[in-house]
């Protein structure tokens, strides 16, 4: 999870993303941090999200992110 | 001879008069809605004795927006679009450029209007659209319109801080509705889904086309751009035939796979541009619909629109480029170089536009005007204006043009035209700031911030959030030591993108 708020952090230092569950219909994320979350999920998780999982409900809290991020590894 | 952008509205209204002119997820206009309310704002604004004035639309992304726009243009005044989630200080930079004597609202806005240092009139879309048409009064003012009259004016960045607003006529937009619709073989049954934001010269593209043709645009829901497989699930429920849009939406559905499972069956024409196509992105487009037509654009805001067009038609390899072509007809482009002669075949050049798409300057700023609005310097017998981009380019064997880099520091970034200037100026406006540099890292596509100050990143984005639109926050930032400088003290640009490098690979 630490990860996972470094990698939100980096792109918005100014909010607090533990406990924010609207990151998306609140509009703090936008399309190009979407694209670099998917890129830096990729790479520090190892974890390709596909495209049906590119939905609000799994990008609205960092809580909810990580639980998909957790769910695909335990695909593989 | 057609010198009003209006008289497309004015035919098309008879032959569709019921058929959606623009529309959203949850509602739509007929063409006979659009005319009608149009008139109805042009009738009241000249009651009011609004005549020849800008007036500036403060509006949210919908249907009523476009209306607006067209309203403010039959009572033969020139609308300036301004968006919701524009910065306050930003907005009160733009109202001070322009004076203006009236906003027109939605029930939203209005609300944030207060807050402003204003004191012109304040009406609402829906007060306002009540207004009974008076019929003599629009033909009168359409009588004494020209064509050189001004229809628009959109801000862009400026890299002093202060953003610039570029105005349009009617002579322009007309000149390059024809040859883009000509290009991109628009007629009565595209339907297009539009992408842009309304306060760039950017959803004239699709605005203007459906006034013309009768079309149809769909405002896409800004959201969608986030989550691809319902954005081509959204194309395919409105029968989208037709995009314009920047590159980053369209890799954003190829890159994420959304074909494998969804595949935008309506689409036969994809006009992108503002940015280079990634091959291996453009190749995944290409196999999925063999039979669409792609096409690249290429303009400056000062040249109305855009002012260069590529048809792909042939192949290409991944370590190539898609050109961006050739002017539009009625158009021509200059390759400069430094001596101000045409650059030969292949030498690198700043590519200048000249012709009746060239737009009549910067707002209240002559000074900024005369730097790029310049006189032809080939032409030593009579006035003749060429705007130059600060782009440059150079014919590849084809004889195509292509875009190579800026001369400046002007970016594109998803789309948007930013001046990293702009971004600077207002981070050395915090307290606390000493010295700050902004670089684009081309690799990631990110906007990098180095600053030296005792603030924390935290403070100096929260503070950038409230200063600038959202597509310029920077998106990577650390604070430094000191900044580094060249031998005769300017920023050193080149070891701050070093330094990204190497923290590349020492990841």
């Amino acid at each position: 999870m630490k990860i996972l708020l470094d990698i939100l952090n980096e792109l918005h230092p100014d909010i607090e993303f533990e406990n924010h569950n609207k990151l998306i219909d609140d509009g703090v994320l936008d399309s190009f941090d979407i694209v670099s979350l998917i890129a830096e999920i990729d790479s520090e998780f190892d974890v390709a999200i596909p495209a049906e999982e590119i939905i609000p409900d799994n990008f609205n809290s960092a809580k909810a992110l990580y639980a998909l991020i957790e769910r695909l590894s335990d695909e593989d | 001879m057609q010198n009003n952008i209006l008289e497309y509205l004015d035919h098309t209204v008879k032959q569709f008069p019921n058929k959606i002119a623009y529309a959203n997820d949850k509602i739509g206009f007929s063409f006979q809605e659009v005319y009608n309310q149009a008139r109805s704002i042009g009738t009241f604004l000249n009651t009011e004795g609004i005549y020849k004035e800008p007036v500036v639309v403060f509006m949210s992304k919908h249907p009523k927006t476009i209306v607006a726009f067209y309203g403010v243009v039959y009572g033969a005044n020139f609308y300036v679009p301004i968006d919701e989630e524009m910065p306050l200080v930003r907005i009160e930079l733009i109202l001070k450029n322009l004076k203006p004597k009236a906003i027109i609202c939605d029930e939203r806005s209005i609300e944030i209007v207060k807050t402003f240092e204003y004191s012109g009139a304040v009406y609402l879309y829906d007060d306002i659209i009540q207004t009974s048409i008076d019929e003599v009064v629009l033909h009168k003012v359409r009588e004494n319109s020209i064509d050189t009259d001004p229809i628009y004016v959109v801000f862009t960045s400026g890299s002093t801080g202060i953003p610039k607003g570029v105005v349009a006529c009617h002579r322009s937009v007309i000149d390059y509705i024809e040859n883009l619709t000509d290009v991109l073989e628009i007629n009565e049954n595209s339907v297009f889904g539009n992408q842009v934001p309304l306060y760039f010269d950017a959803c004239l593209k699709e605005l203007c086309s459906s006034l013309k043709f009768g079309a149809t645009t769909y405002i896409i829901p800004k959201s969608l751009f986030m989550f691809p497989l319902k954005l081509v699930e959204f194309l395919n429920e409105y029968k989208i035939n037709t995009v314009c849009w920047v590159v980053t939406a369209l890799t954003m559905i190829s890159a994420f796979k959304v074909f494998d499972k969804l595949i935008p069956k309506y689409l036969h024409t994809i006009a992108f541009g503002s940015e280079v196509f990634p091959m291996k992105q453009f190749q995944i487009w290409k196999e999925t619909l063999p039979n669409a037509k792609f096409i690249n654009l290429y303009g400056p805001t000062e040249a109305t629109g855009m002012c260069c067009y590529y048809k792909v038609e042939r192949e290409f390899g991944f370590d190539e480029t898609i050109p961006i072509g050739r002017p539009f007809k009625n158009t021509d482009i200059l390759l400069l170089d430094n001596d101000n002669k045409l650059a030969v075949k292949g030498e690198l050049g700043e590519i200048c536009v000249r012709g009746t798409s060239l737009t009549l300057g910067y707002y209240n700023d002559f000074d900024k005007t005369n730097e790029s609005f310049v006189q032809n310097p080939l032409n030593k017998s009579y006035p003749e204006l060429i705007y130059r981009t600060g782009d440059l380019g150079r014919y590849n064997e084809s004889g195509e043009l292509v875009f190579v880099s800026r001369k400046d520091y002007q970016i594109k970034h998803m789309g948007h035209r930013i001046e990293l200037g702009e971004i600077e100026v207002n981070v050395n406006m915090i307290d606390g700031i000493k010295s700050t540099c902004c670089i684009y890292n081309n690799e990631n596509e990110k906007i990098m911030l180095y600053y030296v100050g005792e603030v924390s990143t935290k403070e100096v984005i929260a503070n950038l959030k409230k200063r600038l639109p959202r597509y310029m926050i920077p998106n990577s930032i650390e604070v430094l030591e000191n900044i580094p400088l060249t031998a005769n003290g300017k920023i050193d640009r080149a070891i701050l993108k070093e330094r990204i490098n190497i923290k590349k690979k020492g990841k």
